[in-house]
């Protein structure tokens, strides 16, 4: 049994920042020629005076960013994780994280699945990049539920916020009744043996794993992490606590990334055996997603077979 | 196209001058004290300052977040010391907090820092960022009540940023007539390309590559002497005039102007002043408590 197929979250982002458009008029997207894609398209039909397209051309689009916030404004930005803040690195370092400016930098095709554009589009190690950035923020959710919860939180939040947007459906972890708390990890599984600790829509994947090593008798505990700066350190101790193993599974470069966080984090308050699942050190290529999930041990299949594979010194 | 001569008396224009001759004099004085910063640079953009910062910008320096101010983006913003002398003479803070200038604890950053020192429009110090920012606050008025002209100082040399050109080619699109660069043309960056011997150092762009590249990409270009201040003055208020798309005054000027021997000497971009030097210099901007 696995979870259901959820809506993308591009398609949440468009309807979301378009509605939160209708109640705050400081909103304005800002889009770098890929609003058919992030599905900013969707913003542009309501709210046509506040859409500003800024060709391709990223770098100053970071800028007019920046500018547009110091006189009060709040820009969400329309474009890939690759254009959003790769490209423009030191435009947000500098405009944005060091000014602390309410800049909301949505970045869409986040992950694996940029519909098979290949390793210039995937983006594997950008929530290293930007958690090591003094100032920045950094949300990763897990499905379509929790990215409008997230956009929400972000338009109350004032300073700027990097959203980590899914482009194709995945499957749905959270049901309506779900609240985000922004800073906080979420426990989605109990259990006693195992702690498997995951983010972005890599998490319901995990849950599905979890299921598949219930069979074989093996009780994972399950946490989600959204937010993965500022990390809920609290939470990572008290679930490693748990079961005093823990592995952590991302759709990302295990160097720097939530496994890195993670590690980070254990090592100073509480060492913890660990093993860390993810992109060990390379770059990805166009496949159908299924395929790319198989192949780099994410599919709940291989989550499940590489945590029942590992040895634990005792 | 060249500006028209601004119809100044000739007893504002000797005003202009002599903030202008007094901003340069802070720069030294700074520049000596904290025995490091740039000097070439903030030099050759001081009457450009002045005009801006002593008449042409709207601004209101005891509430230096004034919403309708005028803004203003200093894109080179290694030449800071510039604008915090314009600042300190002009009322935002007292001239002798520059004297904290690069030290510990002090507000007056390398770099222009817009969360430590208020009426800084922006933070600046990565070159070719400045334009896309004021870009973005000229968009602005179209969805607030604050409707602000907006004037940004390029280096010659940033120009070769490709960031310059995307925001060029943008504000085109947007006709942005309320955004006004000003190019600091100085004829020379802090190393560049060697001529025919390495002493000599070549200007960013060859002459008129700034005017054709700028009119290709849809501004109006004013030309203006950087050093005449009846030149600067007219060229800034005519360049924020109504006109449908954003304007670009290229201001010709000489890197290191007013110290006869940092005049045109790349080595002058950034330097520290030994002290006979230093009171060479003050004595040629007329002062004598050197």
């Amino acid at each position: 049994m696995s979870l259901p197929m959820g809506r993308p979250m591009r398609d949440v982002f468009g309807e979301t920042v378009s509605r939160l458009a209708d109640d705050d008029p400081r909103i304005v997207m800002l889009d770098g020629d890929l609003g058919s894609s992030t599905k900013a398209d969707i913003f542009e039909h309501g709210h046509r005076d506040r859409f500003l397209q800024m060709g391709i051309a990223e770098q100053n689009m970071i800028g007019v960013a920046a500018g547009l916030a110091s006189v009060g404004l709040m820009p969400f930005i329309s474009t890939f994780v690759s254009f959003a803040v790769i490209r423009p690195l030191d435009q947000v370092r500098v405009q944005v994280a060091q000014t602390g400016l309410n800049v909301k930098l949505t970045a869409g095709y986040a992950g694996l699945f940029t519909g098979m554009a290949g390793k210039t589009h995937q983006i594997v190690d950008d929530i290293s990049i930007m958690r090591a950035m003094p100032g920045m923020v950094t949300v990763s959710p897990a499905d379509d539920i929790e990215t409008d919860h997230v956009l929400r939180w972000a338009a109350g939040y004032e300073g700027p916020v990097y959203i980590r947007i899914g482009r194709d459906a995945t499957q749905r972890l959270f049901d309506e009744d779900y609240r985000f708390r922004f800073g906080a990890a979420v426990e989605v599984r109990a259990g006693s043996d195992v702690t498997l600790i995951s983010t972005g829509a890599q998490t319901p994947r995990v849950v599905d794993a979890a299921d598949l090593l219930a069979a074989d008798g093996i009780s994972a505990h399950v946490v989600h992490v959204p937010t993965i700066k500022p990390l809920d350190t609290g939470a990572i101790v008290a679930a490693a606590d748990r079961t005093g193993r823990v592995v952590t599974i991302e759709e990302h470069t295990v160097i720097g990334g939530l496994g890195g966080a993670v590690a980070e984090t254990l090592a100073e308050h509480r060492p913890t055996r660990m093993r860390r699942i993810g992109l060990q050190d390379m770059y990805t290529e166009s496949a159908p997603n299924d395929t790319l999930l198989e192949l780099y041990g994410l599919s709940a299949e291989r989550v499940a077979e590489q945590v029942r594979g590992m040895t634990w010194s005792s | 196209m060249t500006a028209r001569t601004a119809t100044l008396d000739r007893a504002e224009i000797e005003q202009l001058e002599e903030m202008a001759r007094r901003i340069r004099v802070e720069i030294i004085r700074t520049v000596n004290h904290a025995q490091v910063g740039h000097v070439g640079g903030p030099l050759s953009a001081a009457d450009i300052i002045a005009a801006l910062y002593f008449r042409v910008l709207r601004i209101r320096p005891g509430e230096p977040l004034w919403p309708q101010r005028d803004r203003f983006i200093l894109s080179k913003g290694h030449s800071s010391l510039v604008q915090y002398a314009a600042m300190a003479l002009r009322g935002y803070f007292p001239v002798d907090e520059l004297r904290s200038f690069d030290s510990k604890g002090s507000r007056l950053q390398g770099h222009p820092d817009m969360r430590l020192l208020p009426g800084i429009d922006m933070s600046t110090g990565s070159l070719g960022m400045g334009l896309s920012a004021g870009l973005g606050m000229a968009l602005a008025s179209r969805f607030t009540d604050v409707d602000p002209r907006v004037y940004v100082l390029l280096g010659d040399g940033e120009c070769q940023e490709g960031q310059i050109w995307e925001a060029a080619m943008v504000a085109a699109r947007y006709g942005l007539d309320n955004l006004v660069a000003i190019v600091d043309h100085n004829k020379l960056q802090q190393y560049g390309w060697a001529g025919e011997t390495s002493e000599v150092r070549l200007p960013p762009e060859e002459p008129g590559e700034l005017a054709a590249k700028w009119t290709a990409f849809g501004w109006r270009v004013l030309e203006a002497d950087g050093h005449d201040m009846a030149a600067v003055v007219g060229a800034l208020e005519a360049a924020a005039q109504e006109s449908g798309r954003p304007t670009v005054v290229i201001a010709n000027t000489i890197k290191g102007r007013g110290v006869s021997f940092m005049e045109g000497d790349y080595r002058w971009h950034s330097k520290p002043i030994k002290p006979d030097e230093f009171a060479a210099a003050m004595r040629e901007l007329g002062e004598a408590d050197a």
